[in-house]
């Protein structure tokens, strides 16, 4: 039997030039599932995505695919890949239907065999309208859909999704949400960045955390947000008159906080009784919610606005 | 190594080529023909005859090199380009079993094929106006026109993957590709220049690849001269075409 864990990475190291991009970093995909890497802009998700494709040499360190060696077994990884990139590479001097048997022909798939599977395809992304369309026509949803049919057409058992839904409308991101988790159902191994919290809690069985460099922890969705912050969380926003006193409290109670845009996020095991104390001081918004993996992203890679970001 | 896979990419910009060859042939052959009837005829009026044969006779060779050497040029240069910086089509080929080897080798053969196209209408032209007589030299005018191709399809290809920016390609054009048009002995033979820039022309390409078109073209005597023309495009042809991968790479590996 096939071992269950389809991409390993052991001790990886990216490096431009001085630049650390990738901080001794591990991590196991299994078959089947679908693996995040969380992390603001900068963190090394990129870097990571394009070492598996083979395209960015790993500095040191080792990543396998299927068992296969990157950097010695390139062709054969990258044959069973499916890619779609953070930017649009969408061949522009090509319909939407040559824009598939084209990449078709770059894996040797026959043209006959290309078509077929093309038409197939546009069909899952409700895309054959006007196949012989240029695809200067097509609006940003459907050059999305396009790209991720057009990563499917060599039937791959890994697919590697940089910010899948990054700059789309809320309708288009759930029908991507969608057609990907019917993918997830085939069987389709996926490796997936993401901006979106609510993209990542949807799609993915497990989590890497990643910031500098380095992931900062791994697992489902849920058992990290209950193991770091607790079951809830308490939004409070002072007044403006309020002259540093919610922290002072907050510090007596030993209650754990975040602060952003003069917003408190607190993470507390005792929520109803720092909610009654929080009561007492003049506030404009007090509400108790379940903790989200928002809530747990920025609380690990903190709220600053990162220079650069 | 560059494997089959160079036929993909090459397979990729055929099709695309389908969709405007009208304007890409116009592009290619409309100035070489300029050239051949104004130049021909104009030119051709003063001067009875130039190594035996009729002005517009005499230039005929030397413009389908310059013909294949500008199609190959501008393709590989501002088109290969585009497909490697704005519109990403390299990342996307390399994220498929196709690896910068076949990737640039494709993209020189496209370049090759492209001198090739032009090559041939412009040999049909002639053959209309009388000035070329279709014989078994045409596969030799056409092989020396493919080796041609891959060779400034290579140099181009180089340049692109040196370009920080469209502006760059002045240099080529005004540097390396101006002086091969003017100074490869397709207007007037080598003799009549000054030694200096007799000793320039021989480390042009150009002139030694209308050293071998004139042979086929009129079906002159085989001499030294061509063989040894030929050898330096086919070695200085594989030399960039090895150059090339490694500028590729280069660019696009980080």
């Amino acid at each position: 039997m096939a071992p269950s864990c389809l991409v390993k990475g052991d001790e990886v190291v990216k490096k431009y030039g001085d630049f650390t991009a990738v901080d001794h970093v591990s991590f196991s995909v299994k078959r089947g599932e679908c693996f995040g890497f969380l992390g603001p802009n900068g963190a090394g998700k990129t870097s990571i995505m394009r070492m598996i494709q083979c395209f960015a040499p790993v500095t040191r360190g080792s990543i396998t695919v299927d068992g296969m060696r990157v950097g010695t077994h390139d062709r054969a990884i990258k044959s069973v890949l499916g890619v779609v990139p953070q930017d649009d590479n969408l061949d522009q001097d090509l319909t939407v239907i040559q824009n598939l048997v084209i990449y078709a022909g770059y894996f040797g798939i026959s043209k006959k065999n290309a078509l077929k599977r093309s038409y197939k395809l546009l069909e899952f992304f409700h895309l054959s309208d006007r196949p012989d369309i240029p695809i200067r026509e097509l609006s940003g949803g459907m050059r999305r859909r396009l790209t991720i049919a057009r990563s499917l057409i060599n039937e791959p058992s890994l697919l590697i999704l940089d910010e899948p839904t990054t700059g789309l409308d809320p309708q288009v991101r759930r029908v991507i949400w969608r057609k990907l988790a019917s993918l997830k159902d085939d069987g389709v191994t996926m490796i997936l960045t993401t901006h979106y919290m609510e993209e990542a809690s949807r799609l993915c069985d497990r989590i890497a955390i990643m910031d500098n460099g380095k992931i900062l922890d791994v697992g489902t969705p849920d058992k990290l947000v209950r193991e770091k912050l607790g079951d809830t969380v308490i939004e409070f926003v002072p007044s403006a008159e309020e002259d540093g006193e919610t922290s002072k409290l907050l510090d007596t109670l030993n209650e754990k906080y975040e602060t952003a845009g003069g917003v408190f996020f607190i993470f507390s095991k005792e929520p109803d009784g720092v909610l009654e104390k929080l009561a007492n001081i003049k506030h404009t918004t007090l509400e108790k919610r379940s903790a989200t993996l928002e809530d747990l992203f920025l609380n690990m890679t903190g709220h600053h606005l990162r220079e650069g970001a | 190594m560059i494997t089959h896979r160079a036929l993909y990419v090459w397979r990729r910009n055929f099709t695309a080529y389908k969709a405007y060859y009208g304007s890409s042939l116009l592009g290619n052959i409309g100035e070489p023909i300029l050239y051949l009837f104004a130049m021909g005829f104009g030119l051709g009026g003063y001067i009875k005859s130039i190594e035996g044969m009729p002005y517009i006779n005499y230039i005929a060779p030397g413009l389908i090199v310059t013909s294949s050497m500008y199609s190959a040029v501008f393709e590989c240069t501002f088109v290969s380009y585009t497909r490697m910086t704005v519109q990403r089509t390299y990342d996307s080929m390399l994220a498929t079993p196709v690896s910068i080897p076949d990737l640039v080798g494709g993209e020189i053969l496209w370049g090759a094929t492209k001198s090739l196209i032009s090559a041939s209408v412009m040999l049909l032209v002639m053959t209309i106006f009388g000035l070329y007589t279709p014989s078994l030299g045409a596969v030799g005018i056409l092989l020396a026109v493919l080796a041609t191709g891959v060779l400034f399809a290579s140099a181009a290809l180089c340049f692109s993957a040196i370009a920080p920016s469209y502006e760059f390609f002045n240099y080529f054009f005004t540097i390396g590709i101006a002086p091969m048009f003017f100074l490869s002995g397709v207007f007037f033979p080598l003799d009549s220049f000054p030694q200096v820039v007799k000793w320039f022309a021989v480390i042009l390409p150009a002139t030694h690849s209308v050293v071998i078109m004139r042979y086929f073209f009129h079906g002159s005597e085989l001499g030294a001269g061509v063989l040894l023309a030929a050898m330096f495009i086919l070695s200085i042809g594989v030399f960039l075409v090895w150059l090339a991968i490694r500028l590729v790479r280069k660019r696009i590996v980080v």
